[in-house]
């Protein structure tokens, strides 16, 4: 992982200082309700310039590429493309002004060929003209690819560049790629920069969105920083050390309310050399981890890196290689169905609720009863879970779907913890939650705790990390970093990590 | 149009049959006026003369068996969300077994065991004929509604080899059909002086088991949870494979028992038409019963009706004996459109102009 | 051997018609079921309706028109109403065959003229095959160029490939703009209307007479041919002479010199489906299938609109 000077193929931060802008965003504010997702934000973006954008989540750079794309409009503020003030008013018209949009996740059609799927999007060319471009484009940018060759049998990578050359069909002026690593090998990221340089030679700006700071200083000349929807910082990413670029994303600090230290007592979940393979996700390589009696440990990540697959491989979704690459209390249960897990002890509460820790078709009293079949009710039940954790909703039995997203997540994290689990795993446990539907939850967790269990909690939401995590660690491409104590790490020590970047001491007691 | 509702509508569930039955006797009443048949004539013997005497109303029961044990198993399959189509083969492969069992018993064997035996080997023969499509799909995913379809054939052509080879009866004159099951092999009647049986028994208390195994224990919680939310099941730890190994092999089994009873019963013997059509019916018994064991008890003497009047009206209008297929299908269809506002209400609203 | 390549032909053209119309159904994602009571609802419209009028070529119109008919029915509940489509078509194969029993009573008994062969005998080439191959009615020859027509309107036109975008991934393709909703209208209509030509042929030529369930089975049998062929219409072509030469065996096992029993034979198709089915479902389940991954994918498809029975079409129009 490279330290502070970056090699580039080509020199390209001096000839665009004189270029006139190509895109201009002039303090451009979109709020939603009360929340300003981009808030008085400016940016100026020249021809032939790879710029990144960077930020944790909910910093704001979605909603303000949206806005770029045509998917949303801005609320004040001026776009101006080539000197001209622009309303762009749709994706279409984005792209009738030359403005290609790379997604993350996009939806292709598996059974017909790259050229078919092209030819699919692009109604107005001819199969053949299609086929004869994607050689040429493939030629001219290093992006191979057989146009007859079936999408199923495409890798990621592969996949991404189908997509790349759907934009550079239309002719861009400007391409945005969000998160483009995320779903690809080192060697296929490295494959992907060498494109983007020749483009931007060509005079393409690219504005690229990433968390990954490696990347990030490898390919771009110009960062603009966001945070809570303002642009913190404009820099040059070479000249900057990772550890000051995730000082910018993450911020100060001082102002997040920290945890208390607590008893903390021996071992109640063991992980050793967990592995998983792909299975089309993120493989897991390796895990160790151990959260012990009474304390809350987190797991920090930006999403995508293994989350899942992590919280799979613990729940019993996936069943781990190794029988003892998981214990509870010392027991092994690696290969023990959700079932047998929670009558060790466990109890899970995932990221999904509709349609994964809930079914919203079945009332909270057979909800109730999804994780407690297998070891009997105790302490009541739907109806104290409601009453406990103050679930708000219409009727005596109510369905699951009725409930509001901050009542229905009460409702799961109370049920889970009406189990009396010895390891609670928790994933997003807030996420799309009200504040005081939050504030309920952190509240029964931290209880939880206190009273002897285990919680592993995996979030991508630092504050909630800070606010109720004794021990924190970073998960990335599926690897997990040394837990440490939440209160002797910087934020910024864990924006490193999160952004990939390998760091030997950056602990730093505050 | 069709508006997604919050949470399912449970007056929609209850009302969706009842008004589905009304719309088909309406518009089979409109399809008998347009086809030029007196409408008030057909619909009065498609519907009331099933009721109208005391053998009339046996031969409903009679006929409502085999249809409420099939259904009953299948709703128990279609709640896990599992289609299986394949209940005629699997029917057809029970009365094969049943069959076998009953012509190779010792002479003279009494009922008390021999009975029983038939008829729990036709359970076994249609357990088997629905276990095929299960381990086909759980090891490679295949689709259960073509194999179990495509297993129908063979189990028809399988009982047509028999009857007319193997086990045909030497002295029917090359007639297709196997030598009459000895007494120990029939079912008892129930009520003298009619056709009516002990299956009536075996049915109810299939229908009541089943429905016991559904509500209250903990596999018929996962059957009903991989029915809607497959994530969620398999969250809960209820085992994908194993709920759809379960389900066909109870569907199966059923249906198996129901064309054992038949053969035992009604039937007697075996022979290449042995109303495997049951197996098809028993989808709508399923869908009208609502997916619940007990319902299929009420919804296999509606069918049973639709069964009863078309031999009525076969005798006394003259009408071919497929017509009853026409009350069946539509009665088919209004279900299905009107389920389907149970999780969707109507909404008459512009529709804005994008797709 | 002649009459034996006859009744191949003969056999082979109802099930041609009625896969060919199938396949571009669950090309863009809709099993229909219900082929056997469409293909009896095109028969008995087809042979009414050429008995009273005279004319063969209306009656076969007439049995198309009626097929179409029985398929917007279908549509109507499963796409518009999105209700689950195998409970259905099921209704439907119900359904069909009841009504068709029912306008089919009156006509019990009748017998009208067979199709006439296309090309008169004195036209004909000596050799023996050859005059078999075109002597035969035009029915047979339309049946084959429908088939290849399907096939270059699939794999040659923008139409055809939409279509194949819709199969593959309905969501995505709403999300990029096609018309689901009145596309699989069409390619439903369109089976319809091939299943009620099938129907047509089997009153019209090859017995030509109306009898209750005359298409005994033929309408599972061209299930069972569209997934054998893998969705892919010139295979189609092959497999429906297959399965017709493998059903025709029954009667002339003995002949062929065959020992098998003939419901054995019979079986054929069956069983060759179910093999085609888990060999499709076990090569498109993990792997990546070089060649075939077209038909592996389709059947995921098809899994994934067929296998719940509550509702299990979102309808597309609303939320997207």
């Amino acid at each position: 992982m490279p330290g502070a000077a970056i090699a580039t193929t080509i020199d390209d931060t001096a000839p665009f200082a004189g270029v006139e802008p190509l895109l201009t965003l002039h303090r451009v504010t979109k709020a939603f309700g009360p929340v300003r997702a981009v808030d008085d934000v400016s940016l100026v973006l020249r021809p032939g310039e790879k710029h990144a954008l960077l930020g944790e989540n909910g910093a704001g750079k979605s909603t303000l590429v949206k806005m770029i794309y045509g998917v949303l409009q801005p609320d004040s503020g001026a776009i101006r493309l080539d000197g001209r003030p622009m309303r762009i008013d749709s994706p279409s018209m984005a792209r009738l002004q030359g403005i290609g949009m790379v997604f993350q996740h996009f939806s292709t059609f598996e059974a017909l060929s790259v050229a078919e799927n092209l030819a699919v999007v692009l109604p107005d060319r001819s199969l053949r003209a299609i086929r004869r471009d994607v050689r040429r484009i493939g030629e001219e940018y290093g992006l191979g690819i057989e146009p007859d060759r079936r999408l199923a049998d495409l890798s990621a990578g592969e996949r991404q560049r189908v997509e790349i050359i759907r934009c550079l069909l239309q002719d861009p002026r400007l391409l945005i790629m969000d998160e483009p690593t995320s779903v690809l090998t080192p060697q296929e990221a490295s494959a992907l920069f060498i494109v983007l340089d020749r483009l931007a030679a060509g005079g393409c700006a690219i504005l690229y969105i990433s968390h990954r700071l490696d990347d990030v200083r490898a390919l771009c000349s110009t960062a603009t920083v966001m945070r809570r929807g303002k642009v913190v910082a404009t820099c040059n990413p070479r000249e900057e050390t990772a550890a000051s670029l995730a000082e910018m994303m993450i911020g100060a600090t001082v102002q997040r309310p920290r945890k208390q230290a607590t008893y903390v007592g021996e071992p109640r979940l063991e992980v050793a050399d967990l592995r998983l393979s792909s299975g089309g996700g993120v493989p897991l390589n390796g895990l160790s981890f151990a959260a012990r009696r009474g304390e809350i440990l987190g797991i920090a990540g930006v999403a995508g890196e293994g989350q899942s697959e992590l919280f799979a491989a613990l729940s019993g979704e996936r069943l781990a290689a190794r029988h003892t690459a998981i214990r509870i209390d010392g027991r092994p249960v690696g290969t023990l169905s959700p079932t047998r897990r929670r009558r060790a002890g466990m109890a899970f509460a995932p990221e999904r609720r509709v349609g994964h820790s809930a079914i919203g078709d079945m009332r909270l009293s057979e909800n109730f009863r999804l994780t407690h079949h297998a070891t009997g009710v105790r302490r009541g039940g739907a109806q104290a879970v409601r009453d406990s954790f103050d679930v708000r909703a219409e009727g005596r039995d109510p369905f699951a779907a009725a409930l509001s997203g901050g009542n229905l997540q009460k409702f799961v994290i109370g049920r889970e913890i009406a189990r009396d689990p010895a390891v609670l795993i928790v994933e997003q446990p807030t996420w799309g939650v009200d504040a005081g539907a939050a504030a309920t939850i952190h509240a029964a967790l931290m209880e939880l705790a206190a009273s002897g269990a285990a919680i592993v909690v995996i979030s991508q939401d630092l504050d909630e990390i800070f606010a109720i995590c004794d021990r924190v660690a970073v998960l990335h491409r599926g690897t997990l970093s040394d837990p440490r104590e939440t209160g002797t790490v910087t934020a910024e020590g864990l924006g490193l990590l999160m952004g990939g970047v390998d760091m030997a001491a950056l602990v730093e007691a505050r | 149009m069709l508006e997604r509702r919050v949470a399912p509508s449970p007056l929609m569930a209850v009302l969706s049959p009842v008004i589905a039955v009304a719309l088909t006797i309406l518009a089979g009443f409109a399809l008998f006026a347009a086809l030029g048949k007196d409408p008030v004539k057909a619909m009065e013997i498609y519907f009331l003369s099933p009721f109208a005497d005391a053998y009339n109303r046996s031969e409903l029961l009679v006929k409502a068996i085999p249809l409420a044990l099939i259904g009953s198993g299948l709703a128990i399959c279609f709640r896990a969300g599992v289609f299986n189509i394949g209940a005629p083969g699997q029917y057809t492969l029970g009365a094969i077994f049943a069959g076998g069992v009953a012509l190779h018993a010792p002479e003279g064997a009494p009922m008390i065991w021999l009975l029983p035996l038939c008829l729990g080997a036709g359970f076994v023969g249609g357990m088997l004929w629905g276990w095929i499509p299960a381990i086909l799909r759980v090891s490679t995913g295949a689709n259960v509604i073509l194999v179990s379809l495509m297993l129908t054939y063979v189990a028809q052509l399988l009982l047509d080899w028999l009857v007319r080879g193997a086990w045909a009866d030497p002295l029917a004159f090359g007639f297709p059909k196997t030598a009459t099951f000895p007494d120990g092999a029939l079912m008892p009647i129930l009520l003298p002086g009619t056709r009516l049986h002990w299956g009536v028994v075996v049915a109810v208390v299939a229908a009541l088991l089943l429905a016991w195994m559904l509500a209250r224990t903990r596999r018929g919680f996962g059957i009903r949870a991989m029915g809607l939310a497959p994530k969620a099941a398999s969250f809960a730890g209820f085992s994908e494979a194993g709920t759809i190994t379960y389900v066909m092999l109870v569907s199966g089994g059923l249906a198996g028992l129901a064309g054992a009873v038949e053969v035992t019963s009604t039937l007697q013997q075996l022979q290449p038409d042995i109303a495997a059509g049951y197996g098809f019916a028993a989808i709508i018994v399923a869908f009208l019963g609502r997916l619940n064991p007990l319902g299929a008890l009420v919804a296999a003497l509606a069918l049973a009706v639709t069964y009863i009047g078309g031999e009525n009206a076969q005798i006394l209008l003259k009408l071919p004996k497929n017509a009853a297929f026409v009350f069946q299908g539509m009665l088919l269809f209004f279900l299905l459109a009107c389920d389907t506002l149970i999780h969707y209400r109507l909404r008459l609203r512009r529709a804005t102009g994008a797709t | 051997m002649e009459p034996f390549l006859v009744s191949m032909i003969v056999a082979a053209t109802p099930l041609l018609f009625a896969a060919t119309g199938e396949l571009v159904a669950e090309r863009s994602g809709v099993l229909n079921l219900g082929v056997e009571g469409m293909m009896l609802l095109g028969a008995v419209a087809a042979f009414a309706v050429a008995l009273s009028t005279g004319s063969s070529i209306i009656g076969i119109v007439a049995g198309a028109a009626a097929g179409a008919g029985a398929a917007a029915l279908f549509a109507l509940v499963a796409l518009g109403f999105t209700a689950n489509q195998a409970a259905t078509g099921l209704a439907l194969a119900i359904f069909g065959t009841g009504v068709s029993g029912l306008i089919g009573q009156g006509y019990v008994g009748n017998a009208i003229d067979p199709l006439a062969p296309l090309l008169s005998a004195e036209v004909l080439p000596d050799n023996a095959v050859l005059r078999v191959i075109l002597g035969r009615d035009a029915m047979v020859y339309l049946a084959l160029a429908l088939a290849v027509a399907v096939w270059f309107y699939l794999t040659r036109t923008r139409s055809g490939l939409k279509l194949r975008a819709i199969g593959d991934d309905a969501e995505s393709a709403n999300a990029v703009g096609l018309k689901v909703l009145p596309s699989r209208f069409a390619a439903v209509l369109f089976g319809g209307a091939c299943a009620g030509l099938a129907g047509a042929y089997l009153s019209l030529a090859y017995t030509p007479l109306w009898g209750e369930n005359m298409t005994a089975g033929r309408g599972w049998i061209a299930l069972a041919l569209v997934v054998f062929a893998g969705w892919r219409p010139i295979r189609v072509i092959f497999g429906a002479y297959l399965f017709a030469a493998a059903s025709l065996s029954q009667f002339y096992g003995g002949v062929l010199g065959l020992s098998i029993p003939s419901q054995f034979l019979a079986m054929t198709p069956y069983l060759a489906t179910i093999l085609a089915l888990v060999v499709i479902s076990a090569a498109g389940g993990t792997a990546q299938h070089s060649g075939d991954a077209g038909p592996a994918v389709q059947a995921d498809a098809i899994r994934r609109f067929a296998v719940t029975a509550r509702h299990c079409n979102r309808p597309l129009r609303s939320s997207l």
